[in-house]
């Protein structure tokens, strides 16, 4: 890759002999328009960097003294009792439902996802592919807050007999045990995730088919191979890091959800008896920071919802670490 | 044929099976997603009202109003933030690719890549913390806008990155030849040889943050009426709107602006998308 990101010609050339080396950016000139122009990129870089880190500070700083005067314990309590004399508040429902939906999400869209990619790039008839393409992108494009509309109004009335045979037939498996709520489920909010990161995973997983090498395709059906022997042999190994960090990616996105789910879930009250079944109710993080924007009245309050705000960042910030660390490798291995 | 090759020979079929039911299941829901919002919204946009109307004095229940105080609202807000964010993605995008090296460049794109992953309720948050708490000014649509930025620079930087490094290297090295300075070389010859695809790359950035909804939800409270100063408090946007209305979508009147609102927001997205890939087919660096 490096021959192709602007390295200078002066960075691959020798020193002429008998000349100590420049100093810096050899092919600056070093006149005031190149420090300025370097240093305002530099600027904008560092500017990144520091906005990151701001992010964490002050999220750090505004949730601490909240978290310090919170009565109860941070990680598995479940009443939201911020505000007031005696702050008491837990993330333990936003933190299972959370994580619960996002994880539902990814098992129903990431096989759904490589499938159709795989279909787009290897089994689709080539009038298809890219009028195929170019709508699974366009869907990519639309705003989360459409997909909240149509699992509200329209997809909600349509799931709620399918859930109720579920529970019926399956109910007596604790995941999908009955609990009286019939409206915006884990179960069913997970549905709406999967199918609103289907678009992201299927890009990426189609770019990342589309760049398997001929010869290793060419390769296995010369062996013999079927075309679905050579798939499994020769694309999905070459596109395994790029699924993995695309279903991260996507698994990012359904974490940090704010709106869609906003308009789907149903809340608990906290005396609701506490089961782990994805037929149960809950507020997401992102939807409990969201339907409670007008609650920010006094610091502690807010602080509260800083510090559940503060879970999600480092929820997210570990899940695209993994991405990252999963397409880092695959660069070392092609290179 | 014995066996293991006919086994071999139906597992490639089932395959085949498989991947057509899949793509099948995929589409279903994807494509009634956009019937529903284009038959339920499309009546409201043949009408003139909707394009010049703002919903003042307009309750739940009443027919009729516009979308033009939202609309302008969306496109004003995204401008505001693109006049941000853009000159910040760019410069980066040049730092990483024609200076950029060892430890510095790598902890920017690293911390690029993190600012990617940040949920917009958290930016919308993190803003909330400096400008209401820390700073004690009132929410407004230019608060939003700085919570929009956060999240249009990673895009713009990923995207500047790409184009620039589909630049071939012959063209600075020529430039250098001729004794052109490093930072005229990188100005003229370089962003602009890359210019259509960074274009490209700011339009889709643009599509993605004018549907976000978080921020505008924590920073910029929501007003019928027109209003064209980001600094006054409430400020009328598109998902906002659709907000608003889907309190009471119960009601006709509501129900039908809010599908209206949706596919507004819908066509204005999907149309800076075809505009950047029209620009990105007709003007893309030939490798």
């Amino acid at each position: 890759m490096s021959s192709v990101t602007g390295v200078s010609v002066a960075d691959q050339l020798p020193d002429p002999e008998g000349r100590p080396p420049l100093e810096g950016d050899r092919a600056s000139t070093g006149r005031l328009g190149d420090r300025l122009f370097g240093g305002a990129a530099t600027a904008s870089g560092v500017l990144v960097i520091a906005i990151v880190s701001l992010i964490a500070v002050f999220l750090v700083v505004q949730a601490v003294p909240a978290l310090l005067d919170n009565d109860a314990n941070f990680f598995t309590s479940r009443v939201w009792a911020p505000g007031g004399d005696a702050p008491a508040f837990g993330i333990l429902e936003f933190l299972w439902t959370t994580v619960a939906a996002s994880t539902l999400a990814m098992v129903i869209a990431v096989p759904f996802g490589v499938a159709v990619a795989l279909f787009l790039t290897q089994y689709a008839p080539t009038w298809m592919r890219k009028p195929a393409a170019a709508l699974v992108d366009l869907l990519a494009a639309v705003p989360s807050i459409v997909y909240g509309l149509w699992g509200l109004i329209t997809f909600g009335p349509f799931f709620k007999p399918i859930q109720g045979w579920i529970e019926d037939t399956f109910g007596w498996f604790p995941l999908l045990a009955r609990t009286g709520i019939t409206g915006g489920t884990i179960f069913f909010i997970g549905i709406v995730l999967a199918i609103m990161v289907l678009p992201i995973v299927t890009a990426l997983s189609r770019e990342i088919f589309d760049q398997t090498p001929l010869a290793h395709k060419e390769g296995a059906l010369a062996l013999g191979a079927t075309k679905w022997e050579m798939i499994r042999t020769a694309v999905l190994p070459f596109g395994k890091p790029g699924v993995i960090s695309a279903a991260m990616l996507a698994l990012g996105r359904a974490l940090g959800e704010t709106i869609a789910v906003t308009f789907l879930v149903s809340g608990l009250n906290d005396s609701s008896p506490w089961t782990f079944s994805l037929f149960n109710g809950g507020e997401t993080f992102a939807s409990k920071i969201a339907n409670n924007a007008a609650e920010f009245s006094n610091p502690s309050r807010t602080g509260a919802y800083i510090a559940a705000g503060l879970v999600l960042f480092v929820l997210t910030f570990v899940v695209n670490s993994i991405a990252r660390v999963v397409i880092e490798r695959r660069k070392a291995f092609t290179e | 044929m014995n066996n293991p090759h006919r086994a071999r020979a139906v597992k490639d079929v089932v395959a085949k099976v498989v991947m057509w039911l899949a793509f099948g299941i995929v589409m279903i829901p994807l494509v009634w997603i956009l019937y529903v919002v284009i038959s339920k919204g499309f009546s409201l946009l043949t009408t003139s009202v909707w394009w010049t109307g703002n919903q003042r004095n307009i309750n739940s229940d009443d027919p009729g109003g516009g979308a033009r105080h939202a609309i302008e609202g969306t496109l004003m807000m995204a401008g505001v933030t693109a006049l941000i964010a853009v000159p910040i993605g760019i410069l980066t995008a040049v730092y990483l690719v024609e200076y950029g090296r060892g430890h510095l460049a790598r902890a920017i794109s690293f911390m690029v890549d993190i600012l990617s992953g940040v949920p917009s309720i958290v930016a919308a948050l993190f803003i909330y913390a400096v400008w209401v708490t820390t700073f004690g000014i009132e929410r407004s649509g230019f608060a939003a806008a700085l919570a929009l930025v956060l999240l249009m620079i990673p895009v713009i930087v990923r995207s500047t990155e790409e184009m620039l490094k589909l630049v071939p290297n012959e063209l600075r090295e020529a430039s250098y030849a001729l004794g052109v300075p490093k930072y005229v070389t990188v100005v003229r010859i370089v962003l602009r040889t890359a210019f259509s695809g960074i274009v490209t790359g700011v339009l889709l950035g643009l599509a993605r943050i004018m549907g976000e909804t978080a921020p505008l939800l924590i920073l910029a409270p929501y007003t019928k009426n027109f209003q064209r100063d980001l600094f006054a408090g409430n400020f009328p946007t598109l998902p906002m709107m659709i907000n608003q209305d889907r309190g009471d979508f119960a009601l006709a009147t509501a129900a039908e602006r809010m599908w209206g609102a949706a596919l507004t927001l819908i066509v204005l997205v999907l149309l800076l998308n075809l505009i950047g890939r029209v620009i990105a087919h007709f003007g893309s660096v030939k490798k």
